[in-house]
């Protein structure tokens, strides 16, 4: 982040630092999990095999199998891949749309563009979240894609909101008037001096994000609105598992502490990167 | 007996020391100053005394307020302590009060946690005090809320609390730092005599020599956590025995020399001609659009060749909104900037890039005026943007190297961030971002008022040096009118948005003119006049 | 104060405005016909043809527009296609779920978040603090929904405390009907009840923080009662916010809980009309919500200006 020699230091103070270890760890197991699961996985994951069906974790189903047969753990990688995938996405959007309007609405603040912008965010924020999903979904179908589409419509207000507002207390600072008293235009310095500075806010609410990005799929999976058979996905499994969880509890289980592991590592790792981008804290601890 | 006794004090923040065998004493109806820079310790050495020391903090020797040592007590004791024998007073008036909470209740909770008087009574205490305070009922009514009021008043409201119940002792930390100069001189006023009648002692904590000169009976210099002076303020001030106390004095008075004079010439360097400002201000209701304050009106000055010119006047008096409006960085509303005689701007219409090359700045903040995440080198060299012949490899090299040796850093510093410097050094480096493409005019809003006396005489001297060396012409904003009567030739004196008077810098601070100006000159506290007067003051109390 | 609440009364009404309008246009959006959309591929064209003169669909588009939101000023949604009943009905009977539900929820969400918040804070880097912010960072990592059936399983298929779902009806009396909402309540407060906490907790560190708080140490408060007088009011103002952010999360979390537990209430309401593709219901029930979260959102507003002198400027 600040050029080679405290970027070195960078690293170093990041692996002192225990939440940020636990989280990175717990996040890259799944990001790991997901992509083995293009080349390898235990068993074919949509495979049926009544006979097999509804063991516990053995052996041979480390995770045990489903009402169908399957194996838990091959339905498990091939779901974190599904989940990713869908946050990833999600918030990418809202990340490429939103940052750039709300530096915009800042750089132009009080016109009728800053106006109309923030006017759209709350309309988008007057949605509850879910409610949004659902109506999208059961107006254009179910589907891993609408499902994407219906999460990153909402992550677009929390970036420009968020852009926003970082970008208008710096655009008071006195090195942006400086830069602008060398001439420099309200994009030139939007790109040069705002987005390198709020670029952390912007990381550690990325990780944020992307942990609500993926409950809410494994909600609208859960309800039968996000990715479709035969595609597993952890919402899906839980919702399978629902009716049998007296008989079966370990199908409940082993998709939620996924589900649990996964978004408590990018909390942490969220929580861990605003200490460490933060420099009084870094000071502290250096 | 003595209303506080500080003796062998020693305090240590995370195995750092702070402060080192502190010995004061402050006796009842007297006022102490202690001074120091940044850093000295003397906020440390209040709050050892009101035994609101950070966390992780130790201190040991002895602290007594009213015979009773603070040892002794234990935290039940020590908040009888706080607000009954000792008050306090802070620097930063604007944040000092809770926002949500009325003024009357604020000033009577002193009172009520103390003393558990009834809501009645303490209210009936608290209107006494703030009228005490210059707050009188027919315009500060007790449920007036803090964010109504101005920092002046917020102050005063903060003393009401302090005083309440009529402590022993006052701690006033910086005061009046964020003060104007004549709010300032009301609120010392104010301290003075709450001292004379309620026979308080007041320890005035303060940066500002030419503060306590005027005041302080007795004094203590401050440097490193240790009292490197102290005694009768008369007799430090006479003696100076320590070097420290010598150099802060010089620093304070200094006035740096200059070789040249102003140029006067056909065509100003700077000609600003009838130029207004206003701003739309927010509505007042849906269908009542508010009119836009004036917040610059009609103004017109001229600066020349080699001239420095001084711009003072009290917040909100819009020098702030001028110097913008100077720089170009905000539109017009009417009137005309030129630069060398060419229109620089003017109402709809922004600067030339090659014009606006000719025309620097340097902010008040050493902290804010820089992006954190580029080198020394991107950072002076960002006003090139402007020229169309970027320059390049050696020659880039010989004007950034240039520009540094200048403001007295080396060229080595170049492939620093702005974190591995100080806040002194900062203000250098940002003067070598405005030097580096030879503009003919640097605007300094506040340019040396976030930095201490001593730096600030270095960097009053570099400023003085590269006006004589490289023709610059300076137009200094400044609240402080010490610093601008030191550094000046001409001054423009601005209230409610108008340069009410403007002239040669010494006939204005001799023979001011307007009445505001008066005014203005007479509340700054003054290092020389306070010496001569305040020796008068004492041996008149003396000999009756 | 009155010209704050005003413009924010006008403003939120604009907002309402503009998400009817955003609901309606998505709800036109429908891939080709909706008539034959509701009615299956199968459906008889003549069926078709007289279900399209009742939705009015025959009509151009502004004017449907302004049909529908003259029913709703007038509390008429249409009339359910599957049901036959009008969906004002439906949502009535609906709503005596959701709403009980949401509201308790939230009475349960500020009961714990409140004072593990404020523990946490005034304790700031103890061990109390530490395992308060350690169980709400798994607090909110929990799903609601995996939640609600981990407590079936324990509370109602192991222990037998409660029932496993269903809703006996008001009728029934308050207090069976409560029972039945609490596991439904816990499930949803728990995650968001983590939120709260957090919010409170840092709200409560930065006013602590603040110079006041020093001025009323000075003046001989102790620490609690500094925390107690000045800390907690001003540490509120943020945490309004968020209560009224977590009420809309909390009627749209109901939306899934509801099918966890059987409620009858608007959630399943939604999903039986979004797999009888009864659209007229659908966008009933999300008009209705996005309503309530709009009414709430003024209400914190309210909640604010009693909070805040600031925001009462002008008396």
């Amino acid at each position: 982040m600040r050029g080679d020699h405290s970027e070195h230091s960078f690293v170093r103070t990041a692996i002192g630092h225990p939440a940020f270890v636990t989280g990175f760890v717990l996040s890259a197991l799944f990001v790991a999990l997901a992509l083995i699961s293009f080349v390898w996985t235990p068993f074919d994951p949509t495979r049926l095999a009544i006979s097999n069906k509804l063991q516990s974790p053995s052996p041979q189903h480390w995770l045990g199998t489903d009402h169908f047969g399957r194996d838990m753990l091959s339905m498990i990688m091939v779901g974190a891949r599904v989940s990713i995938a869908v946050a990833f996405v999600a918030v990418g959007i809202g990340m490429i749309i939103g940052v750039p309007l709300g530096l915009y609405a800042a750089a132009r603040r009080g016109s009728l563009i800053d106006e109309i912008i923030m006017r759209g965010n709350d309309l988008v924020f007057a949605f509850p979240s879910l409610l949004l999903a659902i109506m999208i979904t059961a107006v254009f179908g179910p589907g891993a894609v609408n499902a994407i589409i219906a999460i990153g419509i909402f992550n677009i207000p929390v970036f420009a909101r968020l852009a926003r507002g970082a970008a208008l207390s710096l655009w008071t600072r006195d090195f942006i008037l400086a830069a602008r008293v060398a001439g420099k235009g309200r994009t030139r310095i939007s790109a040069e001096h705002i987005l390198p500075n709020i670029a952390n806010l912007l990381i550690v609410q990325g990780t944020i994000q992307f942990s609500l990005a993926i409950l809410a799929e494994a909600a609208l999976a859960y309800v039968g609105l996000g990715a479709q058979p035969p595609l597993p996905s952890w919402g899906r499994m839980l919702a399978d598992a629902q009716t049998l969880i007296s008989l079966a509890p370990h199908m409940a289980l082993i998709p939620g502490f996924a589900i649990i592991i996964t978004v408590l590592g990018l909390n942490l790792m969220g929580d861990g990167l605003r200490d460490l981008f933060d420099p009084k804290l870094r000071r502290g601890r250096g | 007996m003595s209303a506080l006794t500080i003796s062998n004090l020693r305090v240590d923040i995370r195995g750092k020391t702070v402060l080192h065998d502190i010995d004061m004493t402050l006796e009842p109806g007297k006022i102490l100053g202690v001074v120091g820079e940044s850093g000295s310790g003397k906020s440390m050495t209040a709050l050892s005394v009101m035994q609101l020391l950070p966390r992780g903090s130790r201190w040991s020797g002895e602290i007594s307020v009213a015979g009773n040592d603070l040892a002794l007590m234990d935290e039940p004791a020590l908040c009888q302590m706080r607000g009954r024998d000792v008050g306090m007073i802070f620097q930063e008036p604007m944040t000092a009060l809770n926002p949500v909470q009325n003024i009357g209740d604020q000033v009577a909770e002193t009172v009520r946690v103390h003393n558990g008087a009834s809501r009645r009574e303490a209210m009936t205490i608290a209107r006494e005090m703030l009228d005490r305070v210059g707050l009188p009922a027919e315009n500060f009514p007790l449920d007036r809320f803090p964010h109504d009021l101005s920092g002046g008043q917020r102050q005063r409201v903060v003393i009401a609390q302090a005083i309440a119940l009529r402590p022993k002792i006052l701690i006033a930390d910086e005061p009046t730092t964020a003060l104007d100069v004549t709010t300032q001189a009301q609120i010392l006023d104010l301290l003075k005599q709450l001292v004379r009648d309620e026979d308080m002692g007041l320890m005035l904590i303060t940066h500002d020599l030419a503060v306590v000169a005027g005041l302080a009976d007795t004094i203590a210099i401050l440097k490193d956590g240790e009292v490197v002076e102290a005694g009768a303020t008369h007799s430090v001030f006479r003696g100076m025995r320590h070097p420290y106390t010598r150099a802060l004095f010089s620093a304070s008075a200094h006035v740096p020399a200059r070789k040249r004079g102003p140029e006067p010439a056909k065509t100003p360097v700077l000609s600003v001609a009838d130029v207004v400002r206003d701003y739309a201000q927010p509505r007042r209701n849906l269908f009542a659009k508010r009119p836009p304050f004036r917040a610059v009106d009609h103004v017109g000055f001229e600066i020349f060749h080699g001239e420095n010119v001084g711009l003072v006047g009290e917040s909100g008096c819009g020098k702030s909104t001028l110097a913008r409006a100077v720089l170009a960085l905000d539109p017009l509303q009417g009137g005309e900037i030129r630069l060398n005689g060419h229109v620089f701007s003017s109402a709809g219409d922004g600067p030339h890039p090659e014009l606006r090359a000719r025309m620097q700045v340097v902010f008040q903040d050493p902290y804010g005026s820089f992006n954190p995440r580029h080198r020394v080198r991107r950072l002076v060299t960002e006003p090139f943007h402007l020229v169309k012949s970027s320059l390049r490899g050696a020659d880039l090299e010989r004007r950034i190297d240039r520009a540094l040796t200048e403001v007295g850093l080396s060229s080595s510093d170049a492939d620093k961030y702005i974190h591995e410097f100080s806040g002194g050094q900062r203000q250098r480096i940002a003067i070598a971002r405005a030097l580096i493409i030879e503009p003919a005019l640097i605007v300094l809003d506040e340019a040396v008022s976030a930095l201490d006396v001593s730096i600030r005489a270095q960097i009053l001297d570099l400023l003085a040096g590269l006006s004589d060396r490289l023709d610059l012409s300076y137009l200094f904003i400044s609240h402080d009118l010490s610093v601008v009567r030191a550094i000046t030739d001409r001054v423009l004196v601005m209230k409610a948005g108008q340069i009410v008077e403007q002239g040669a810098t010494e006939s204005i601070f001799e023979n001011p003119q307007h009445p505001y100006t008066r005014k203005l000159v007479a509340a700054t506290p003054s290092l020389e006049a306070a010496l001569a007067g305040g020796r008068t003051g004492h041996e008149e109390r003396i000999n009756p | 104060m009155t010209a704050y609440l005003l413009r924010r009364f006008i403003s939120l009404s604009l907002s309402l405005v503009a998400a009817s309008l955003v609901i309606f246009l998505v709800m036109e959006a429908v891939p080709g016909d909706p008539a034959s959309f509701m009615m299956g591929i199968n459906a008889d064209p003549a069926a078709v043809a007289a279900l399209r003169e009742q939705l009015g669909l025959n009509e151009p588009l502004p004017l449907r527009y302004l049909g529908w939101v003259a029913g709703l000023l007038q509390g008429d949604f249409g009339v359910s296609y599957t049901y036959r009943v009008p969906v004002s009905e439906l949502i009535a009977e609906r709503v005596m779920i959701s709403l009980p539900l949401t509201l308790y929820a939230l009475a349960l969400s500020t009961l714990i978040a409140f004072p593990a918040g404020i523990l946490a804070a005034a304790r700031r880097n103890s061990a109390t603090d530490l395992s308060v912010m350690g169980a709400t960072q798994l607090g909110v990592a929990i799903p609601n929904f995996w939640f609600a059936m981990i407590l079936v399983l324990v509370f109602a298929i192991n222990l037998r405390w409660f029932s496993a779902g269903g809703f006996p009806g008001w009728d029934a009396g308050i207090l069976a009907a409560m029972k039945s909402l609490t596991l439904p309540a816990i499930a949803l407060a728990l995650p968001q009840a983590s939120i709260l906490a957090r919010v409170m907790r840092s709200s409560l560190i930065d006013t602590l923080d603040e110079d006041f708080m020093r001025t009323a140490r000075a003046k001989g408060l102790s620490r609690s009662q500094a925390l107690r007088r000045h800390a907690l009011r001003n540490a509120l103002i943020p945490v309004l916010t968020i209560i009224g952010l977590q009420f809309s999360f909390l009627l749209a979390g109901g939306i899934i809980i509801e099918n966890v537990f059987y409620l009858p209430g608007l959630g399943r309401l939604v999903f039986q009309a979004i797999t009888q593709r009864d659209l007229i219901v659908v966008r009933s029930v999300v008009i209705l919500l996005v309503f309530a979260v709009i009414v709430v959102t003024f209400l914190v507003d309210l909640a604010y200006a009693a909070a805040d002198p600031r925001l009462r400027r002008r008396r």
